[in-house]
């Protein structure tokens, strides 16, 4: 019995050298080049990277830049996302899973067609040109907007309406029971809707570069400067690891954030 | 009655949001235009162009064929990594799942660069090989996590019954364990098909000089501003667009139905 036991185990040995060479391997590469520098003499070890990025106003200015336009997307995204995905959930239609399938569509559509697409009407409505920022902001939550609707609604879906009854019997007027039951309740999708868009916001720089006529640099865009630009891949390592801790940092931050993208990429809608 | 009103009036303008560029799009692919918004009369002209754009349609090929080879082999590989994680001590599943989450948290530029640290080091920078391996490494662990439900759903005396009952442990397997998981290994495959078809930023990191993408092929176009001198791509992406939108709702009905047969039962 022990030995077929094993025989079935034995299967993710495959997987686990696939794991350790194509993911554990390249990010311990990640920090070593991150604290590495290249002299005429060689690699050595060094701060400098690190020193540089916290020194460097231009590179402080990016990661705020980054910060502040992520933010404002995810806003926006929830701002137009909640009141839809709560229509949705709540909606007495017997095909409300039909209508959430219209909503969440695009992301099954290559998004670099889809960002062109939007590129050519803002530019038919004359928003390209000289709005970078405004079009920056549209594109990202126009790509990120399904990873926000389908969590919330996953959430909102899930309320129990006997929560809802028993506040307004107790007397809670709309607003008390949406504020104090309906919103505390949506939590989890409110905060995996924002781990969906947030990062993505700050490193998807096919839809700054499209949509700012390549004006902005985000986090995202610097990394790839530093690797395919400026050939110096200790400080995009670098990078990278102040970007792995700003994910991690919010990962603590919000909690319970496992499984999300994968609930919201939507193993369960194919 | 006005809450009703003012619901639909956010629904649609939302889905007006969501759906006028691929709109625009698709209704200028029937004419043969250079710049968007100068009607110059309906042809199919465009569609003929890109039909013979022998570029445009090694590059469609190309697309496809990376999607479903990195599909397949990340199918079958997170499939035989969810059993045995499965099957697997507490010990050893941990650890493996917690780096299997890895590239399904991490931002798409570090596993990207990643990749390109390692495979410049051996000398495999830029090949088929480093192309694959990139899509795979997005991919599979959402196959993983795409079947891992179905093997916890399943009952766990299936497969010691088809040993009593004289099967081998292969034929266990692929008898009583895949079929079981089957619902979870297919929605693992398409999903891997979605994630490739999709993606940029890995592609753009490990592809060879030579090899281009949809994805890759636009975004150059962009680049190098002749977006618009090449109208061609217009077709192709109002074709992606119906094509996608078809497929998606048809799947999708149809997998409804079978679910709620399933629930019926």
């Amino acid at each position: 019995m022990t030995s077929l036991r094993f025989s079935r185990k034995q299967l993710c040995i495959p997987y686990a050298l696939f794991l350790i060479l194509f993911v554990v391997i390249p990010m311990l590469m990640i920090l070593f080049y991150a604290f590495t520098v290249s002299t005429p003499d060689g690699i050595r070890f060094s701060f400098s990277n690190l020193v540089n990025f916290f020194t460097s106003e231009a590179k402080l200015s990016t990661l705020l830049m980054s910060f502040t336009i992520a933010i404002i997307s995810t806003a926006v995204c929830l701002v137009i996302a909640y009141p839809i995905a709560y229509i949705l959930a709540r909606s007495k239609l017997k095909k409300k899973q039909v209508l959430l399938m219209i909503f969440i569509l695009p992301m099954w559509i290559n998004f670099v067609l889809r960002i062109t697409a939007l590129r050519e009407l803002l530019n038919a409505i004359g928003l390209l040109e000289s709005h970078n920022y405004l079009c920056t902001i549209i594109g990202m939550v126009y790509d990120f907007l399904p990873f926000m609707i389908l969590p919330l609604y996953t959430s909102l879906e899930k309320l129990d309406n006997s929560y809802l009854e028993a506040a307004a019997d107790l007397g809670g007027n709309k607003f008390n029971v949406f504020t104090k039951i309906t919103f505390p309740l949506s939590m989890p999708g409110v905060i995996s809707g924002i781990t969906m868009v947030f990062m993505p916001s700050m490193t998807n720089y096919v839809v700054s570069d499209t949509l700012s006529n390549f004006n902005i640099t985000i986090l995202g865009k610097q990394i790839d400067q530093y690797f395919t630009t400026y050939y110096d891949w200790h400080m995009g390592s670098m990078i990278s690891i102040i970007l792995l801790v700003i994910i991690f940092l919010s990962m603590l931050l919000t909690g319970g954030f496992k499984d999300s993208k994968n609930d919201a990429r939507g193993a369960n809608l194919w | 009655m006005v809450k009703k009103i003012l619901s639909v009036a956010a629904c649609v303008l939302v889905l007006l949001f969501i759906y006028s560029p691929i709109l625009l799009l698709v209704v200028y692919s029937f004419t043969e235009a250079t710049v968007i918004g100068q009607w110059t009369g309906f042809s199919f002209g465009l569609y003929g162009d890109l039909f013979r754009d022998s570029d445009i349609m090694g590059i469609l090929f190309n697309t496809i064929w990376l999607a479903l080879v990195a599909a397949v082999l990340s199918t079958i590989l997170g499939t035989a990594g969810a059993i045995g994680i499965f099957y697997s001590r507490r010990k050893v599943a941990k650890p493996l799942q917690a780096v299997s989450q890895i590239p399904v948290i991490n931002a798409e530029i570090v596993t990207a660069i990643a990749l390109a640290l390692l495979f410049s080091m051996v000398m495999l920078y830029r090949t088929y090989f480093s192309l694959i391996i990139g899509h795979m490494v997005l991919c599979t662990p959402f196959v993983v996590l795409s079947v891992m439900p179905k093997l916890k759903q399943m009952d766990p005396n299936m497969y010691e019954a088809a040993l009593d009952l004289g099967a081998s442990p292969r034929q266990a397997l692929f008898k009583v364990v895949i079929p079981q998981a089957f619902t979870g290994i297919l929605s693992g495959f398409m999903l891997s098909i979605t994630l490739s078809l999709d993606d940029y930023i890995v592609t753009a990191f490990t592809k060879p000089e030579t090899f281009d993408t949809i994805s890759t092929y636009v975004y150059n176009a962009v680049k190098n501003g002749t977006n618009s001198s090449t109208p061609a791509l217009r077709a192709l992406s109002a074709l992606i667009f119906v094509v996608m939108i078809a497929a998606v709702l048809l799947l999708n009905l149809r997998a409804r139905k079978h679910t709620k047969k399933e629930g019926a039962r």
